[in-house]
């Protein structure tokens, strides 16, 4: 039944189609014949129409910020993530103003020089003042744009990373697993022909480096403390994100890869930040309409590259915390080896 | 070649001038509706799939019909929501905008543009098109395998798409993507050289090099492209093919899937994203240039003003077309490259912000003082300009290794390509369209129509893909089946129902584009010998009587450039490029 009425409904528009043709040409004939095929009036109808859309466009979205503004996500809680932050603001600005002033030009030529009867296109083929003049501002400011970003790239992903703590985030089909490096702050061998049974992560138990290792479901961070996170996989490409602190590196399996980063905010006080909780209120509200319980606020470390039919749901909880809960939390869990021991 | 025109007089028979074609003109027309019926595809598949961004397991039966056991009550299996993702980029990226847009107008427009009899082998370009349509029908064929048609995304990254293991789609269907791109490749290359041969060596008395439209400059500098490029995807795709079949290990490496041991070590699945990309960024220019070049002819066409700063179009097509080559890193920011490189390919990225900047001033300079005509394809063309500079300053961000980071696979990224390559391109397409179906068949499209095709279109494209980016900046990654999943994204609801609705309203405003396009064929006004009065040498070959061979007596000869519009002196407001020059006229 369904079919058939899609049918209808399709069969129905290309009659109708055809009906409103037919009464534009039959238009067109009463009017008489035209030589030119664009018409004055054609100009004039359409050019209104890019003043209005084209403006109206360029106006919304300067809009869109104040309405949608609340969707883009908080500023990034970590050190580097601030260097990251005034990089985009100041390619925002120059992103912007550049939009604002060739789209409302665009749509104000279209307007402004749209065809009549009569007149004439002035004959200018170049100007090679002009030309220079915009060939060489862009190449200024993005030398400028360049030299800012190349920085920041380097500050972020070459820091000194000698007081960071060591620890590994490994990626399988469809979940995460957080290993630490316990005490001696390095992690033991491991290879993906060592896997199974309890040691999923194919660690290597005769590396006497992997023994106070610590292989968890959940990430631990210390507020302040700088982590040097290394990244494995098992099976296909993953990608770990960590949006709230602008952290991502792909987990490429055979190979090891790692983003030292240092956040600044534990989740108890991003909780308790007066504009989380308002976006808080907002998410939990969209939550009520579906029938779905309120929720406070997490971090978290997802996936970001294409890895499988549950790769949409493939997360892992992260939680910044102080030294004293960290070191309380850590104190709870099994290390390595009497995890393999008590097998 | 003069005597060439005498071969048309032989008897064709239907199979001859209708399918084993070797007219350049029909060609174009083969390609052309082939793209036209893999767009189609294409376009229901976004449907689908925004459906279910949208409105996540809500039963559609429409998705039943059509997706029978991937969609058990209307509800869409995440494998078949990977799948439509996959094919809809492919058909899109390959088989519309490279395909379906050189394909059409280089075929059509080199050799009445340059002054040619027909391309320089028509055999080849018969070849061309036949490969491209063999690997348009194993694509279609891939779509109805049971495993499912090719599922790792359009990139195909290894080893997801290596391991049948890894998910349904890289099975059979997996094999017969691979099969169709190879025979792609084959078409494209076959295409590519024709072209290129044709430009350098068939053009008529007087078209110097520089005196060529600018698109032939942009077909020139796309197929060189297509050329260089091409064969680096086929031996990505050849490699990848023996680690699948064969047990080699080019991008495979110490892997367990699915609990399963595999054999293979020492390989990188980064080598492949090298290989893919070095086709896979030039590709983007492959796709957008031509859209470039169309725009350039019409917005000066009917603007009645010259293109404003030839040789800086033609400098800037180079120099996108060079800069295009030593930029692919830029998709490979987050694989674990050595920063330093992340550097190089940053500075590289952002230099081409200059010659398209170059570009748009060109463009916003031509409309300056002009006496715009709004026909349809001009319509496209300002959409062009306007997208092209909004996808554009995206790319700023997405450049910028740094901000990379951030935005990295998230939607703002989907939101960019679609906007500056997707949507330009298929602007510049539609104006190609609307401005060459008289020189195709004779007749006008119907201009009403083509003005609430643009205007429907026009408004749902910036519909869909504005808002995207915000749903991006709250760092949803592209290819979730669903957003539900997290809390962060609860509050995407309406944005994304949003997003769908525009998506659904663009597709349904195609349906005036495709009755248009059918309907004009048949009962369209007859077109006039020059319905835009325009000087590129197309337009004096006959509309109606149209031949193998282009034209009935010799070729014209050339004398000027293309774009004398609204010359001071001239009777009229354009003089052909056959006109000689008057006594003590000045060339530009």
């Amino acid at each position: 039944m369904t079919t058939f009425l899609n049918f209808l409904i399709i069969v129905l528009t290309i009659i109708g189609i055809v009906q409103i043709v037919r009464i534009i040409e039959i238009a067109a004939k009463l009017k008489g014949p035209q030589d030119k095929i664009t018409t004055d009036q054609d100009n004039r109808y359409n050019a209104l129409a890019m003043l209005i859309v084209g403006l109206g466009f360029t106006a919304f979205v300067a809009y869109s910020f104040k309405l949608w503004g609340h969707l883009i996500l908080p500023d990034p809680v970590s050190v580097h993530g601030a260097g990251i932050k005034m990089l985009w603001d100041t390619t925002m600005i120059l992103i912007l103003v550049t939009f604002f002033i060739t789209q409302t030009l665009l749509f104000v030529f279209a307007y402004k020089y749209r065809g009549r009867e009569g007149n004439t296109a002035l004959f200018q083929t170049h100007n090679n003042k002009l030309e220079l003049l915009w060939t060489s501002v862009p190449a200024f400011v993005l030398t400028g744009l360049i030299l800012f970003g190349l920085s920041t790239w380097n500050n972020t992903m070459v820091p000194d990373t000698t007081n960071a703590k060591v620890m590994e985030v490994y990626a399988q089909q469809f979940n995460w697993t957080a290993r630490y490096a316990g005490d001696d702050n390095q992690l033991g061998k491991a290879h993906y022909t060592l896997i199974g049974g309890i040691n999923t992560l194919g660690v290597d138990e005769r590396d006497s480096l992997s023994h106070d290792d610590v292989v968890v479901r959940e990430i631990h961070l210390v507020k302040d403390q700088q982590v040097l996170m290394k990244f494995r996989s098992q099976d296909v490409i993953h990608s770990a994100y960590l949006p709230h602190f602008n952290v991502q590196m792909n987990c490429v399996p055979g190979m090891s890869t790692q983003f030292a980063f240092t956040p600044t905010k534990t989740t108890k006080e991003m909780r308790e930040d007066p504009e989380m909780i308002e976006r808080m209120k907002f998410i939990n509200e969209a939550r009520a309409k579906k029938g779905e319980e309120a929720v406070e606020f997490d971090y978290v470390l997802l996936c970001n590259k294409i890895c499988g039919s549950a790769h949409y749901n493939m997360q892992i909880k992260v939680i910044v915390e102080t030294q004293e809960e960290f070191d309380a939390w850590m104190e709870e869990q099994d290390t390595f080896k009497t995890l393999v021991s008590t097998q | 070649m003069s005597d060439h025109n005498e071969h048309h007089h032989h008897e064709e028979t239907f199979i001859s001038k209708y399918v084993f074609s070797t007219d350049h003109k029909m060609i174009a027309k083969q390609f052309l509706i082939t793209a036209m019926v893999m767009g189609v595809i294409a376009i229901l598949m976004s449907v689908f799939f925004r459906m279910q961004l949208a409105w996540p397991a809500e039963g559609y039966p429409i998705l039943e019909t059509f997706l029978g056991k991937w969609a058990p009550d209307g509800v869409m299996d995440p494998n078949i929501y990977l799948a439509l993702v996959t094919i809809h980029g492919t058909i899109m990226v390959f088989f519309v905008l490279t395909g379906g847009l050189s394909g059409t107008f280089f075929n059509l427009l080199i050799p009445l543009q340059i002054g040619a009899r027909d391309m320089a082998s028509g055999f080849l370009n018969m070849l061309s098109y036949w490969f491209f349509f063999v690997s348009s029908v194993v694509m279609v064929i891939s779509l109805f395998v049971t495993s499912g048609p090719a599922a790792a995304g359009w990139t195909i990254y290894p080893p997801l798409s290596a391991l049948p293991q890894a998910m349904p789609g890289s099975g059979l269907g997996m094999t017969l993507w691979l099969v169709s791109m190879s025979l792609f490749v084959v078409s494209a290359l076959l295409g590519g050289l024709n072209y290129i041969v044709t430009i350098l060596n068939l053009r008529t008395k007087g078209m110097s090099m520089t005196r060529m439209p600018l698109t032939m400059w942009a077909f020139l500098v796309t197929a060189i492209l297509g050329v260089l490029s091409f064969p680096v995807l086929l031996s990505a795709v050849l490699l990848l093919i023996f680690d699948r079949g064969f047990g080699t290990a080019f991008f495979l490496s110490d892997i367990m899937v699915q609990g399963e041991m595999l054999t293979q070590t020492g390989g990188s699945p980064v080598l492949f994203q090298h290989l893919f990309w070095f086709l896979g960024h030039p590709e983007v220019y492959i796709v957008l240039l031509p859209a470039l070049g169309i725009t350039s002819e019409v917005v000066s066409t009917s603007s009645r003003k010259p293109i404003f700063g030839y040789r800086a179009m033609v400098g800037s097509i180079l120099a996108i077309g060079f800069l295009s080559f030593i930029v692919w890193g830029h998709h490979m920011f987050m694989t674990g490259m050595n920063p330093f490189l992340g550097s190089v390919f940053t500075f590289t990225t952002l230099l081409i912000a200059i010659p398209s900047a170059v570009k748009v001033f060109n463009y916003l300079t031509t409309l300056w003082k002009g006496n715009i005509q709004f026909t349809p394809a001009m319509l496209f063309s300002i959409g062009l300009v306007s997208t092209f500079i909004s996808g554009g300053l995206t790319g700023l961000i997405l450049g910028d290794s740094a901000l990379d980071i951030n935005v990295h696979d998230t939607y703002f990224v989907v939101a960019h390509f679609h906007i500056v390559m997707g949507l330009s391109a298929i602007f510049g397409m539609f104006a190609g369209i609307y401005h060459w179906f008289p020189k195709m068949y004779g007749k006008l499209m119907n201009k009403n129509l083509g003005y609430v095709h643009f205007w429907l279109t026009f408004i749902s494209a910036y519909g869909v893909f504005y808002p995207m980016h915000f749903i991006g900046l709250a760092g949803v990654p592209r290819r979730y089946y669903s957003n539900t999943a997290f809390p962060m994204f609860d509050g995407l609801v309406e944005i994304n129902e949003l997003v769908t609705v525009f998506a659904i309203l663009g597709a349904v405003a195609q349906i005036f584009f495709f009755f248009n396009f059918f309907y004009s064929i048949y009962r369209g006004k007859d077109a006039p010998q020059n319905p835009w009065r325009s000087n590129t040498l197309e337009w004096t070959t006959p509309t109606h009587d149209r031949i193998h061979g282009n034209w009935p007596g010799e070729i014209p000869s050339v004398h000027r450039w293309a774009y004398d519009y609204s010359k001071p002196g001239a009777d009229e407001d354009f003089i052909s490029q056959i006109v000689p020059l008057k006594e003590g006229e000045e060339e530009h």
